[in-house]
């Protein structure tokens, strides 16, 4: 069980929310945990450890990824947002259509919905049910889910 | 009012127990029984590990009594001698790295030297099967008015009917989770949980200390559903047990596979229905027999039982009511609280009863609603009159309005004659929920809420009653703010900490607004009486309280209240009659679905559900509950199934346990209709559960209509409707 961290470890430096940060990471750490633990941002969460919940979604230069299935050493150089980049004013539309709940999903659901919400030209091909289909929600049963991305994608366009 | 903790949820500033960091603390893990059912001979630890690093504990380091606190002491708290399921804890370890304490778990081994176990609960037990008292029931209650046999014999019409659900997992966000650390001679336990003062009370029970050297806090809770009711007293007790052996910090924290396999789950059931009826469809006798699977121990499977068979007639006038139930025992994971508390199943059973009687009478299942929907003073099963000034009429006609029901049936037949291969229906169900505890249990739970003026003029708000997103924080806010005429902002939630809060009871029940939010509305009272004036509100009580603390050095101005019965109700728990519930909240859903007849998939294209609530309090949070409510109906109706080995959860992942996502389900069309409830807080009955019980039947109604099938099993997979539909 015991092993040799050193020979273990690999650098790795990376962009989170803006400043560039550098961990030691173990070729199995889940970028999840590094995040959460070794960075101490525990706004990101686990649901199912799978990548079945999205609760752990990140913007992984800048498109939606389940951080439990990313291992921290690929995201080498590359670019990393979290929830805690985000501001009030950044998700207050999600407030006022009951987005939030029990808020253990929410985390993830935001990081979703802020990436349709900087490429409102996604919705051409797919619609907001779809788009958000990989982040499981038991409370809302997602209508103000819905509504809130609708509303924020709103606020973007001018619609 | 918006969700007063939404912003720091939205942003991912509030901390659960796992965001929490844990100074040099350890974490702990859970060795489970492999097997359903035997004698442990052994434990063995493998000699490759050094056991000296870790913690460990079993059942001989139970201070108190070893089993868990709750209606019998039939569980223990981890197993001494014998298990009774797969999963069963019968050893605790723990270690500074959560890595470490993990591969851990894998070398110690639990030898069990089996006995048969009992995994089907529709059987009778074999001799060799019985566990628990001399036919593994652990509860049998029977429901009686009039007399059913003899109106099942000169009934014109009798009709038959067997109806199975499946078990369903809660599914909440966040796992179960806790930690527990000593403080001076008092064990604190901080976590996940929905009950304070039932962890107080198992962990009490099983550390064998007073309630003053125990002391329980809820931290942010991460979805509950029921499913963090009963079961976080067991993960207390173990995680207490850790940190007194270890004189440190312990964190228990479950990942998805062991939260899916070793916590409670709904309850499944069987239930078979004889109905007497007229040639006119009008009910003349209900014959119900129900039996519910209760896993391994009593836990809560009696009151989950009660519920269910008081429900189990559905929202209809009859004057011969037998309702026969049992809750049995299996050698499974114990099952427990999920919302609706045993009532989905039953309603499930005789809305699709009602239906099998419209179609044998060739009736219009609406129209058989309709002529048998309780009237204003008659009486349910057991015997409640019924005067609340609701319409249930009403309701099912604004279902059918909204939902455009009967333009649906025509357009669906032109749509089924053009199509090969898709097939459209409809289905309808009509409903009722009892709020708070049943019978004399809010008596027996005598209830405490309690209010404090600060010395800055602002109200703190004392219960043991939580958020877990269905928005106590923001209700339990406006209640006082507007009791005192104060600024949300005035009033100060406090954290549900037994040291500090009074036992206002269990987040359960659809009690909190309807039952404890009563009773902050005569907290406030109390307190502005003791002012002087019992007319003072808005600025004029923040500057009374501010004159209050100037001139009482040292004294803390309160007010609290008391629960008290509603007058003129009454209940008898030995023959089971009388007033069930304060009130019933009522319901009518109207489901819309597309098969495709290629691959048996069911597709639901449209919702509406109609409530009648007494009164909507927050139009916002009320909305959130019936839509979550109707969703995770779905999901138990159409596609959640558990899969068992042994009594074990084997699809114990999300990966192969799959609930609703946003693409599977339409917009929930939410619509309320308000008949005041004079005891409940400004009019309020509760809701939470309501939106749980009607989906289910309306989704296999609508099957049925689109296919030509009778589905008499949830969920409905397409596997499942694939049978029928071959064999149809």
């Amino acid at each position: 069980m015991a092993h040799d961290a050193r020979e273990d470890t690999v650098h790795v430096e990376f962009t989170l929310n803006g400043k560039v940060v550098s961990v030691e990471a173990q070729p199995a750490d889940r970028l999840l945990d590094t995040i959460r633990y070794g960075l101490a941002l525990p706004g990101t969460k686990e649901g199912c450890g799978e990548g079945e919940c999205g609760s752990c979604t990140v913007l992984l230069d800048g498109l939606p990824a389940n951080s439990c299935l990313v291992p921290t050493y690929q995201v080498r150089g590359r670019t990393v947002e979290t929830v805690e980049s985000l501001s009030e004013e950044d998700v207050a539309p999600l407030l006022r259509t009951g987005a939030t709940q029990c808020g253990a999903c929410t985390p993830g659901v935001v990081m979703t919905a802020t990436w349709i919400r900087r490429h409102p030209e996604v919705l051409e091909a797919q619609g907001i049910r779809a788009l958000m289909a990989g982040n499981l929600c038991r409370c809302t049963g997602y209508d103000g889910i819905v509504e809130g991305v609708e509303a924020l994608v709103a606020r973007e366009t001018g619609g | 009012m918006e969700r007063r903790e939404g912003i720091s949820k939205l942003l991912g500033r509030e901390l659960y127990i796992d965001d929490v960091p844990m100074d040099r603390g350890l974490w702990g893990a859970t060795v489970r029984s492999p097997s359903p059912r035997g004698r442990i001979r052994e434990v063995r630890f493998s000699p490759d590990v050094n056991w000296d690093e870790f913690v460990v504990v079993d059942h001989r380091d139970i201070p108190g009594e070893n089993h868990v606190w709750l209606i019998e002491s039939d569980q223990p708290v981890l197993a001494a001698d014998s298990v009774r399921h797969v999963h069963e804890p019968v050893v605790l370890l723990a270690h500074h790295s959560r890595e470490m304490v993990h591969r851990a778990v894998r070398s110690v081994e639990v030898i069990v030297d089996p006995a048969p176990p009992v995994l089907d609960f529709r059987l009778p037990p074999g001799a060799d099967g019985i566990q628990h008292g001399t036919d593994n029931v652990f509860s049998h209650i029977v429901i009686r008015k009039g007399d059913v046999d003899a109106a099942l014999a000169d009934a014109p019409v009798v009709i038959e009917g067997t109806y199975e659900t499946g078990a369903q997992e809660h599914v909440y966000l966040e796992n179960q989770g806790m930690v527990a650390w000593i403080d001076g001679d008092v064990v604190v336990v901080k976590g996940s949980l929905q009950c304070p003062y039932y962890v107080h009370a198992a962990l009490t029970h099983g550390l064998g200390r007073a309630e003053d050297r125990v002391r329980v806090i809820q931290s942010p809770t991460g979805g509950g559903f029921g499913g963090k009711e009963e079961y976080p007293s067991v993960l207390a007790l173990h995680v207490a047990l850790l940190a007194l052996k270890a004189g440190a910090p312990v964190k228990m924290i479950y990942d998805r596979p062991e939260d899916m396999a070793a916590t409670t789950k709904r309850h499944p059931a069987w239930i078979r229905h004889r109905t007497g009826v007229d040639l006119d469809g009008r009910l003349l006798a209900q014959a119900v027999e129900v039996v519910f699977d209760g896993g391994a121990y009593v836990t809560l499977s009696p009151v989950v039982l009660s519920r269910g068979l008081i429900h189990a007639g559905g929202p209809y006038a009859c004057d011969n009511v037998r309702i026969d139930g049992r809750a049995v025992l299996t050698n499974s994971v114990p099952f427990g609280a999920f919302r609706g508390f045993g009532a989905p199943q039953t309603i499930f059973a005789v809305e699709r009863q009602m239906d099998k009687i419209a179609e044998e009478l060739g009736m219009d299942p609406v129209e058989l609603r309709r002529m048998n929907l309780i009237r204003e003073g008659q009486s349910t099963a057991t015997g409640q009159i019924i005067r609340d000034g609701a319409d249930r009429l009403e309701v099912l006609d604004r279902a059918l309005d909204l939902s455009a029901y009967r333009e649906k049936q025509e357009e669906h037949a032109r749509f089924n004659a053009a199509h090969e291969d898709l097939r459209r229906g409809v289905g309808l169900s009509t409903y009722f929920h009892g709020a708070g505890f049943t019978g004399g249990g809010e008596v027996h739970l005598s209830s405490v809420a309690k209010v404090e003026a600060r010395p800055d003029g602002r109200i703190e708000v004392l219960t043991s009653n939580i958020e877990m997103g269905q928005g106590t924080l923001t209700i339990f806010t406006q209640i006082a703010s507007e009791s005192l005429g104060l600024e949300p902002d005035d009033v100060v939630i406090a954290e549900a900490d037994t040291f500090r809060v009074p036992n206002s009871g269990p987040t359960v029940a659809s009690r909190t607004v309807m039952v404890v939010g009563r009773l902050i509305e005569k907290a406030c009272a109390d307190l502005v009486a003791k002012l002087g004036d019992s007319d003072l509100r808005g600025p004029d009580l923040k500057q009374a309280i501010v004159d209050w603390y100037r001139k009482h050095s040292g004294g803390v101005l309160d007010g609290a209240a008391r629960y008290e019965p509603p007058p003129g109700t009454s209940w008898d728990e030995d023959s089971y009659r009388g007033d069930a519930y304060g009130a019933f909240a009522w319901g009518a859903c109207v489901v819309e679905v597309e098969v495709d007849l290629r691959t048996l998939g069911t597709r639901v294209l449209d919702v509406v559900a109609v409530q009648e609530v007494g009164k909507v309090l927050n139009e916002l949070l009320a909305r959130g509950q019936i839509q979550g409510g109707v969703v995770q109906a779905i999901g138990w109706a159409l596609m959640e199934e558990c899969v068992w080995s042994d009594g074990a959860m084997v699809n114990n992942q999300l990966t192969n346990y799959m609930i609703p996502t946003s693409d599977d389900v339409p917009p929930i069309r939410v619509d309320f209709l308000e008949a005041p409830y004079a005891h409940g807080t400004g009019g309020a009955k509760g809701i939470g559960e309501l939106p749980v019980d009607g989906p289910a039947p309306a989704v296999a109604a609508a099957i049925e209509a689109a296919t030509g099938t009778h589905p008499r099993v949830i969920p409905v997979t397409p596997e499942r409707l694939m049978e029928l539909y071959d064999g149809a």
